[in-house]
């Protein structure tokens, strides 16, 4: 094991802000992305299941 | 094809004429823009003479899109659009004769207003000679995308502002090549390269562009 | 037997729709498991780098987003044309679909391309060929997101977008020949991002299982957003209607 021990993983040796600010953001973005597109998927279905008359746009 | 090209390019010119104070607004933006730089930056001739190419190019690029939904949108407006392109004439040929149309009016007054410009910016003569020389090839360009983000744009909500969106992109390669001209001339470097690349994207744009066009027209009339 | 191969199976939506339900859960497992052997193999296994310390270990998300932030819009154009040419409608969703996940892949590859300068080079942003040209890239992708989403009428709104991917798509390589000229041209040609560390056996095993894990994460969002814009423009057609309802009783 390269880490000697949790601090230092975590800090990577100086880098960490640069480190964990990358990897951070791009969990964040790839678990809200989907999350996203599942709320959107969610609404479609429920748009389609009101009755036709109550929006004629689109 | 000739006798096309000419009777919608003259048409254009003498609408644009007939409204001399709309089609000078380009112009006038661009000196008005240019002439904000240094109020931002600082009257140093020092920095001016640095920044004089990008800002004058940028200016440029933006002014040119200013006037450019005008291209179409009259003709959209009162239907004379879509009998040109219905009636079979080439899509190709209204394109490139709106878009040399729209060169003569908004592209070539920004050429001939680059050197006072340059003065406004204390750019030296061989540099300002480059800047005019790469306007020149240049502009055609602009006006050749302007006509194309028109077309895709025709019609919609907030055309202007997404047509300079979708352009300004497109746009970079000429601005790189333009603007780094000058930039060689001061460094003592040559600017063949770059007049030569900016040779062949006119070249390239004048053959791809009005086609993008014609069917970016024709899908907005459908 | 010989039936032709019906390629165009999977243009109706509805059997595309389901086609997905079907994939997407094993797209999302192969997204993890890809992740996690290449955060493993990246972290645990790659050695520190002589020269860039650990900051090095951004490159294991900044080069797969990168690429998929170009291969994503190269798909786009693609089926953006798919859609105009052969007149289907799910194409045109596909490539609607792929937009947001390229834009977004555009935007992680320069946040963390800035993270990646600043411990390297000194700055947050550093206007190197490829940072710039990935710059470029978001532009691209915002118009056309921009263009789609103005245009009310849906057909004219596939194919102005196609119009417009295509001119991207052939954009792409001038734009990018045209920045790297530039970026050589003015000094600070030395900083540059295709600089990596000389890439040990292990970096690179990481570098590919990253690239491979959001290969898999963008086929199932993508596709899943595909999905949500088909129930959307097919709303009032009966598989529509079938699943909604049966929705709504569960």
């Amino acid at each position: 094991m390269q880490w000697s021990s949790l601090s230092d993983f975590l800090s990577m040796r100086g880098y960490g802000l640069y480190v964990w600010g990358s990897y951070i953001v791009a969990a964040a973005l790839m678990l809200l992305e989907p999350w996203l597109v599942q709320r959107h998927r969610r609404r479609a279905l429920q748009a389609a299941a009101r009755p036709a008359t109550e929006d004629q746009s689109s | 094809m000739g006798a096309a090209f000419s009777a919608v390019y003259v048409r254009d010119l003498r609408l644009a004429l007939r409204r001399r104070v709309e089609a000078l607004l380009p112009v006038v933006f661009f000196i008005v823009a240019v002439s904000l730089f240094p109020l931002g930056v600082g009257p140093e001739p020092q920095t001016l003479r640095q920044i004089a190419a990008g800002v004058v190019w940028v200016s440029a690029l933006l002014a040119s899109m200013l006037s450019v939904t005008s291209l179409y949108a009259g003709d959209h407006a009162d239907g004379s659009l879509e009998q040109m392109i219905l009636s079979g004439q080439s899509g190709f040929v209204v394109a490139s004769a709106k878009a040399a149309a729209h060169w003569t009016v908004t592209g070539a007054p920004l050429v001939l207003a680059a050197p006072l410009i340059g003065l406004l910016m204390d750019m030296s003569g061989v540099a300002l000679a480059t800047l005019v020389a790469s306007l020149l090839l240049g502009t055609p360009i602009l006006s050749l995308l302007g006509g194309m983000g028109a077309a895709l744009t025709l019609g919609l909500r907030s055309a202007g502002v997404l047509l300079i969106l979708l352009i300004l992109p497109l746009a970079v390669p000429a601005l790189i090549f333009g603007a780094g001209a000058v930039s060689a001339v001061d460094s003592g470097l040559s600017t063949s390269g770059h007049f030569s690349l900016l040779g062949a994207l006119l070249i390239l744009t004048g053959l791809t562009a009005p086609l993008a066009t014609s069917f970016a027209l024709r899908i907005a009339l459908e | 037997m010989n039936r032709p191969i019906r390629w165009f199976t999977f243009a109706a939506p509805s059997r595309f729709y389901r086609l997905v339900d079907v994939i997407n859960p094993w797209l999302w497992a192969l997204t993890v498991g890809l992740a996690l052997a290449g955060l493993y193999v990246g972290f645990f296994i790659a050695p520190t780098d002589a020269t860039q310390g650990e900051s090095y270990r951004i490159i294991f998300i900044h080069v797969p987003a990168a690429w998929m932030s170009m291969v994503l819009y190269l798909a786009m154009a693609f089926w953006a044309a798919m859609g105009w040419m052969l007149n289907a409608r799910m194409a045109s969703m596909l490539a609607r679909a792929l937009a947001p996940t390229g834009a977004m892949f555009t935007f992680l590859a320069l946040w963390t391309g800035a993270f990646w300068g600043k411990p390297t080079w000194g700055t947050w942003w550093v206007w190197d060929a490829r940072l710039t040209s990935e710059l470029i890239l978001l532009f691209l992708y915002l118009g056309y997101i921009a263009l789609v989403a103005s245009i009310d009428d849906m057909v004219r709104g596939d194919k102005a977008g196609a119009v417009l991917a295509i001119v991207g798509a052939v954009n792409v390589p001038i734009i990018y020949f045209s920045v790297r000229w530039w970026n050589t041209l003015h000094q600070g040609a030395t900083i540059s991002m295709t600089a990596a560390p000389k890439m040990a056996h292990t970096m690179l095993v990481a570098m590919m299982l990253m690239t491979f894990a959001f290969w898999a994460y963008a086929f199932a969002t993508v596709f899943a957003r595909a999905q949500a814009l088909a129930l959307e423009r097919e709303r009032d057609t009966d598989w529509v209607r079938d699943l909604a309802l049966a929705r709504k009783e569960s």
